[in-house]
């Protein structure tokens, strides 16, 4: 370690400002950028999302010869491209709680909180940063594993669609939508919860247990109730057809969006009002 | 300048301040002293407007902390807790913090090179020793340029060195007409530093008073008197509440009567002195003294002693 300063004198500070959204909108993109978990996170969603549609195609393509005509009906070249999105969200979401549950689990949101006392802009900003950088980097993600995979199968002249067919476009970006929502909604969560254990374990509960959980209800009922489940809304963001007992892009796509929104307003109300 | 008006939160059941109502002034470092669970860190985090109050109020230069625009400029802070993302180097730390408050880049390395962390400024801050971590904190608190410093347990982890520079900059910073307070569960650090005490103890304010009435306000009067006509001199002050404790040859220790007192009686008889000395209990003793019956943990004397 080296030398304190020898002059115990605190030098003067003349040019500052006061707290401005635009200024916090930086120090936390700042603060995300700092930290390894980020780096790893992103990469691993990144590189999911392209990996999975392309072993998929392989795959596909390799064993088309063999497959029944139902197993060739089942297969979808949108599903094939848009697979590596479920297994991204995690990443996301993962990501998404951390970037506030850290906070309170190292003590920098005492740090945090003291600079920026009145607590709302902080989170609109962690919100708003990470909301960004998912989405600008899902978009280029979808965008290669939609093309990837399409060539792959190409090869073999199969399961071929075209970019600008009928709702290609819309599914395709939609993925990339629905992921940066996922990160929003984990991200409102890890605020609520304010615990990394915790804040995944709510998340990983409300998409990959609630859902299952459904198929215990009478059919009827899974049938009515399911398709307003967030996970399902949202995944309509990616799907190119809208089939029975599930709500149109447009529909689910906004009906996830206010689930963010909702757990957004309670995240911001408990962080208002909480001690830290 | 720090206000607080009844100040007063509980945590459930548990009240961890209670109706504390004090004054910090510019221009003198403020010792708060107290043991160890005592309420001073809950105090400093009410004053920051981290916790909020179950009852009364306390402000920072007038407003609310919440309410100043540029907070930083305000009150620097160090709090006990560590408030360091342990991933995070020190240098993004504090870029991050900076920022908010449109704070340059060049203050960020100017505070870095100020606390001696240069060389390990780039290092995730997660692998850094106490000590390092406190220096880190005292960057922190100092960045904005602060009217108010608030430090809590800064010594803690730091060599001799760096408690000496501490004080010295404490010192400096109150000599410039800041308004510094200073928690420590160290008697003997407030000694050096502090010119004004505010004691508190479960939650309660003990004392707020110079650190020179402190200790004067504790002390009994006890002085002690040389004479070589010891046994005459003592028959003149016998009285009621008037006790002796013969100490070595020619050496009296005198309870209850001033030395001013001492000295009447004294030459009204014509008693030669040779030595009258007040004896000033150590501000340690003063401390204990007056925290005895206010000490959290009683059945843990060995955290007094250390005190």
């Amino acid at each position: 370690m080296s030398t304190l300063s020898a002059a115990a004198r605190l030098p003067r500070l003349d040019d500052a400002g006061r707290v401005a959204f635009h200024r916090v909108l930086l120090s936390e993109w700042t603060k995300l950028r700092s930290v390894r978990s980020t780096a790893w996170s992103l990469a691993v969603g990144f590189l999911l999302t392209i990996a999975f549609p392309v072993v998929f195609a392989f795959v596909t393509a390799s064993h088309w010869g063999s497959m029944s005509p139902q197993e060739r009906a089942g297969r979808s070249p949108l599903d094939i491209a848009l697979a590596g999105v479920n297994v991204a969200q995690l990443a996301v979401a993962v990501l998404g709680v951390l970037l506030i549950s850290a906070e309170y689990s190292t003590g920098s949101i005492r740090s945090t909180f003291t600079a920026v006392p009145t607590r709302l802009p902080v989170l609109w900003a962690k919100l708003l940063d990470y909301a960004v950088i998912s989405f600008v980097l899902m978009v280029p993600a979808v965008l290669v594993s939609f093309f990837a995979s399409q060539a792959i199968l190409d090869r073999h002249h199969i399961l071929q669609i075209g970019f600008t067919q009928p709702g290609v476009a819309r599914s395709v970006l939609g993925g990339a939508e629905y992921v940066m929502l996922v990160g929003v909604f984990a991200l409102a969560i890890g605020a609520i919860v304010r615990n990394t254990a915790g804040g995944i374990a709510a998340f990983a509960a409300i998409f990959f247990v609630l859902p299952p959980l459904m198929n215990i209800l009478p059919t009827s009922w899974n049938n009515a109730i399911s398709q307003y489940l967030p996970s399902d809304a949202g995944r309509q963001l990616f799907a190119l057809h809208h089939a029975a007992h599930t709500l149109t892009p447009l529909a689910g796509g906004l009906l996830f969006a206010g689930y963010c929104a909702a757990a957004i307003a309670i995240a911001a109300i408990l962080l208002v009002r909480r001690d830290v | 300048m720090i206000e607080a008006v009844d100040l007063t939160k509980d945590y459930g059941p548990k009240r961890a301040v209670d109706g504390l109502t004090f004054t910090v002034q510019p221009g003198v470092v403020t010792g708060f002293l107290g043991p160890n669970g005592s309420g001073k860190s809950t105090t400093m985090r009410l004053i920051l407007g981290l916790d909020a109050p179950t009852r009364g109020d306390v402000t920072v230069n007038g407003r609310h902390y919440r309410e100043h625009p540029a907070p930083l400029r305000e009150v620097g802070a160090l709090l006990e807790a560590r408030s360091v993302h342990t991933g995070r180097s020190a240098y993004n730390h504090l870029l991050a913090l900076a920022q908010t408050h449109g704070i340059p880049k060049r203050r960020v390395l100017e505070l870095i090179d100020l606390v001696g962390l240069h060389d390990v400024a780039r290092k995730r801050s997660g692998q850094f020793s106490l000590g390092m971590g406190q220096r880190l904190g005292i960057a922190q608190a100092l960045l904005g340029d602060p009217k108010t410093v608030m430090l809590d347990e800064p010594v803690n982890g730091l060599d001799p060195e760096g408690i000496r520079w501490i004080r010295n900059l404490l010192k400096g910073l109150a000599a410039e007409g800041r308004t510094v307070f200073v928690s420590s569960h160290l008697m003997s650090e407030m000694a050096l530093t502090a010119d004004h005490l505010i004691v508190i103890g479960r939650g309660r304010l003990i004392a707020d008073t110079s650190v020179d009435d402190f200790v004067a306000r504790a002390s009994q009067k006890v002085v002690l008197v040389r004479s070589p006509e010891l046994e005459r001199l003592r028959a003149e002050l016998a009285g009621p509440g008037v006790s002796f404790v013969a100490l070595d040859r020619g050496a009296l220790e005198v309870h209850g009567l001033t030395a001013e007192q001492i000295g009447d009686a004294a030459a009204q008889a014509g008693v030669p002195l040779h030595e009258l000395t007040p004896q000033q209990a150590s501000l340690e003793e003063a401390f204990m003294h007056l925290t005895r019956d206010e000490l959290e943990f009683a059945a843990e004397p060995a955290e007094v002693a250390a005190a």
